[in-house]
C-alpha cells in the first residue's frame, strides 16, 4: 500500500472508479469544465487579482459596500404606440414615484426612418414610440419637467437627432442642456456586430458619436453619451467570451475616440457604461461579469493613463436572455429568467432587466412584466444572495472560470488589433463571422442532442399550452402618418431646406454636426430627413451577409 | 421541379434580429438544399423580385418585430399579381400562437417559432416539393 497518496490522489482515485453519466461537461460556450476545482487552478496574488470591492481591479464590484449599501436599480425597458400614449405612461409612472424613464423607440426611428417611408410598412409604433419631428418629443415630455428626471433613450445610429430633439424639447420648457441628466445607448459599432440598425458606413458613424461625445461633455455633464452594450451581441448567437471580448474592444475604441478628439480620457469615461447580456450558464455568466470589470480597470488604467477612479469603474445594466426564451410551454421561461436574474445579481449589476415568460411570442402583457419585476423582488428580499458582497468571490471554480474568459477576451483584442482595431475587423467582417460560427455550433449541439433545452430537444411537450399575448392597436400607424403629413404641410419649409443644407455641409467640413443637427430639428426636420441629408455626404451601410 | 429544393432566405422589414434565419439558412444548405440569403432589411416587393429571379421554390421569412400579420400578407399577394403563387411561403419568429391560423389561411404554409429543431423545417419542405 502506498502511504504516500495524498487527499486529492484518494478523490482522484475514488473518481475514476464511480463513471460519469453520459453529458457534455462544458459551459455554453463550450470552455471544458473539471470534476473539481481546487487551490492549484487560481493563479495569483489574492490582492492583485481578485482584492476587494470597490478598490482596483474591482474584481469583486466596483463599491465597497455593493447590495449592502443600495439594492441594484430595477429597470425595465417599455414603450409603443404613439408619443401621447407613451406621455400617459410616464404620467403616470412619474405620479407613483418613479423619475427614470425609458424610451423605447419604434422600428422605423431606430433605423433614421420617417412613418411614411415604405420601409416603415406595418411598423409605425409597435415596438417602440414612433418619434418623426420635435412635436413628437415635445408631446412625449409634455407635462413633465425635463429637468427634473433622467431619460435612458434606447437609440443608436440615428442617436444625434434623437438626442438633439431631447436638447431642443427640453429648452422649450426652458431647461437648459446642463440640466439634462440621461443615457443614449449610442453604441453603433455594436449594430455593424450584431443587432443591424445602421445608417452610415462605420468610419462617419465614429465622426457622429465623436461630435456627440464632445458636444455632451462641453454642454451636458449630466448626460452619458454611450451604453456600450453586449447584450446584442450575445442574442445574435455568440459565446460569453465574444460578448465580453467584443464589448470591451467596442468601448475602448471609444474611449480612443474620445481621446482623438481631444478630451481628456478622465474627462469623459467616468460617464461611459455598460449593458450585458446574462444567458442561462450561470457560472460562466458569473466569471464574465467578474472578468469584465477587472479587465476594463485593467487597461483604462495601463493602457489609456486613466487617473480619476471613476474612469476605471465599470458600471454595468444587465438583461436575462431574450434568445433562451422557448415558445413551447412559455411559463418555464419565468423558472429561466430567474436563474438569469440571479447569475447578473451574484455577477455585481448595477441595474437589471428581467425578461417577460411570454416574450418569445409577443411583446410582454402586464401581467407577465409584473412577474418579471416579482421575479427581481424575491432574488433582492427573501434569497439572501444580497447579505454578503460577491459571495462566489474566491470559489475556486468562479476564480478559475473568470481568469479563462479574461484569458479568452485578451486573445480577441490582440486578433482585432491585428487587424487595425475594432473598425477594419468590422469591414472585414470578423466578429460577425466569429458569431455566425458560434451560433451555429450551438444550435447542432441542441440539434444532435448533445446540449438539453427542455421542451426543446427533451421532454418535448405533449400539448403546447396557449397563453393571452399583447395586442398593438393598428390604429397607431395611420394617426402617426397623418400627423406627419400636417406638419410637413405647416412648417416652413425652405427654412427646413436651409438647415439640412447646414447638417450637409457639417459633415463635408468635419465640423461638429450636433449644433446643425438641433438647428434642424429646431426648424422641425424629421429624423428621416435630416439622416437622408447626412447619407448624402456619408454614404449608407451595406452588410455583406455571412451566413 | 429540379432535382435541388432552391429556396430564398429573407429578412423582411426593419428588424435585425438575423440569428435565426442564419440558422436556417444554414439547415437548409446542410440538408442539400440551394440556399439564397436575401441579407437584411428587405422590402416584400424585393423579396418577390429576387425569388421569382432565382427561380426558387420556396421562401422563408424571419420576422420578429411583430409586423408579420401586413408583411406577409403583402408577400402572398405579390406572389400572386406575380403568378407565382406556387411558390411555398412559410415563416419563423416570434408569432403569437393566435395569428397561426389567420396566417396560414393568408396562405403561408407553415409557422415556426422560437425553439423549433431545424429539422422540422428542413422535413416540411422535402414534404412539400420533393414529389
Amino acid at each position: 500500500m502506498d502511504t504516500k497518496k495524498t487527499a486529492k490522489d484518494r478523490w482522484e482515485e475514488a473518481y475514476a472508479g464511480r463513471g460519469e453519466r453520459d453529458a457534455e461537461f462544458s459551459t455554453m460556450s463550450g470552455v471544458p469544465i473539471k470534476a473539481l476545482y481546487g487551490p492549484e487552478d487560481v493563479e495569483g496574488d489574492y490582492d492583485e487579482k481578485i482584492g476587494y470591492p470597490g478598490q482596483y481591479p474591482y474584481t469583486r464590484g466596483v463599491y465597497p459596500n455593493m447590495y449592502r449599501g443600495r439594492l441594484w436599480t430595477v429597470r425595465q425597458f417599455a414603450g409603443y404606440g404613439s408619443a401621447a400614449e407613451t406621455n400617459e405612461r410616464f404620467r403616470y409612472l412619474i405620479e407613483h414615484g418613479q423619475n427614470g424613464l425609458s424610451v423605447a423607440f419604434d422600428m422605423p426611428t431606430l433605423m433614421g426612418l420617417d412613418s411614411d417611408s415604405p420601409l416603415s410598412l406595418g411598423e409605425v409604433g409597435t415596438e417602440g414610440v414612433a418619434i418623426d419631428s420635435l412635436e413628437d418629443m415635445e408631446k412625449l415630455f409634455e407635462g413633465i419637467d425635463m429637468g427634473a428626471i433622467s431619460t435612458s433613450m434606447t437609440i443608436n445610429a440615428p442617436a444625434h437627432v434623437l438626442l438633439a430633439m431631447y436638447v431642443a424639447a427640453a429648452e422649450k420648457q426652458g431647461v437648459s442642456p446642463e440640466k439634462l441628466a440621461g443615457t443614449n445607448q449610442n453604441d453603433i459599432l455594436k449594430e455593424y456586430i450584431a443587432q443591424k440598425e445602421w445608417i452610415f458606413p462605420p468610419e462617419p458613424s465614429m465622426q457622429v458619436f465623436k461630435d456627440m461625445l464632445v458636444y455632451a461633455t462641453e454642454h451636458m455633464p449630466r448626460w452619458n453619451t454611450v451604453s456600450i452594450s453586449g447584450y446584442h451581441i450575445r442574442e445574435a448567437g455568440s459565446t460569453a467570451a465574444q460578448e465580453l471580448a467584443f464589448t470591451l474592444s467596442d468601448g475602448f475604441a471609444y474611449v480612443e475616440a474620445g481621446i482623438e478628439a481631444g478630451l481628456d480620457v478622465d474627462d469623459f469615461a467616468p460617464r461611459l457604461s455598460f449593458f450585458f447580456n446574462s444567458h442561462i450558464d450561470f457560472f460562466e455568466e458569473i466569471a464574465k461579469f467578474r472578468a469584465a470589470r477587472r479587465i476594463w480597470a485593467t487597461v483604462m488604467k495601463e493602457k489609456y493613463g486613466a487617473r480619476d477612479e471613476k474612469s476605471l469603474l465599470m458600471r454595468f445594466h444587465t438583461q436575462t436572455a431574450g434568445v433562451s426564451l422557448t415558445a413551447q410551454e412559455p411559463y418555464n421561461n419565468v423558472a429561466r429568467t430567474a436563474f438569469e436574474a440571479l447569475a447578473a445579481i451574484l455577477g455585481g449589476t448595477q441595474s437589471l432587466h428581467t425578461n417577460s415568460f411570454d416574450e418569445a411570442l409577443a411583446l410582454p402583457t402586464e401581467e407577465a412584466v409584473r412577474i418579471a419585476v416579482r421575479t427581481q423582488q424575491i432574488a433582492a428580499l427573501e434569497t439572501g444572495v444580497t447579505n454578503t458582497i460577491d459571495p462566489l468571490g474566491g470559489s475556486y471554480f468562479v476564480e478559475a472560470l473568470t481568469d479563462e474568459l479574461e484569458k479568452q477576451a485578451y486573445d480577441y483584442f490582440r486578433q482585432i488589433d491585428e487587424m487595425g482595431g475594432v473598425v477594419r475587423a468590422i469591414e472585414n467582417g470578423f466578429q460577425m463571422h466569429e458569431i455566425a460560427e458560434a451560433s451555429a455550433r450551438y444550435q447542432r449541439e441542441i440539434e444532435n442532442g448533445t446540449r438539453k433545452i427542455v421542451n426543446v430537444n427533451i421532454y418535448e411537450p405533449k400539448d403546447e399550452s396557449d397563453v393571452e399575448t399583447h395586442r398593438i392597436d393598428p390604429a397607431v400607424s395611420e394617426g402617426q402618418l397623418n400627423r406627419l403629413k400636417d406638419l410637413k404641410e405647416r412648417r416652413d419649409n425652405e427654412r427646413v431646406e436651409e438647415c439640412l443644407e447646414a447638417v450637409k455641409r457639417a459633415c463635408r467640413e468635419g465640423e461638429n454636426t450636433m449644433y446643425p443637427t438641433i438647428e434642424a430639428v429646431r426648424a422641425y426636420a424629421t429624423v428621416g430627413e435630416i439622416c437622408s441629408a447626412m447619407q448624402e455626404v456619408y454614404g449608407t451601410y451595406r452588410e455583406t451577409p455571412v451566413i | 421541379m429540379a432535382d435541388t429544393i432552391r429556396v430564398v432566405v429573407a429578412k423582411v422589414g426593419l428588424d435585425g434580429h438575423d440569428r435565426g434565419a442564419k440558422i436556417i439558412a444554414r439547415a437548409l444548405r446542410d440538408a442539400g438544399m440551394e440556399v439564397i440569403y436575401t441579407g437584411l432589411h428587405q422590402t416584400p416587393e424585393q423579396v418577390v423580385e429576387a425569388t421569382i429571379q432565382e427561380d426558387a421554390d420556396a421562401i422563408g421569412v424571419s420576422i420578429l418585430s411583430g409586423a408579420h400579420m401586413t408583411l406577409l400578407p403583402r408577400i402572398i399577394d405579390l406572389l400572386k399579381e406575380n403568378d407565382a403563387e406556387d411558390i411555398l411561403v412559410f415563416c419563423g419568429g416570434t408569432i403569437p400562437k393566435q395569428d397561426i391560423p389567420k396566417l396560414k389561411e393568408a396562405g403561408v404554409g407553415e409557422v415556426f417559432t422560437p425553439g423549433t429543431p431545424t429539422r422540422k423545417a428542413v422535413e416540411y419542405l422535402q414534404g412539400q416539393l420533393v414529389s
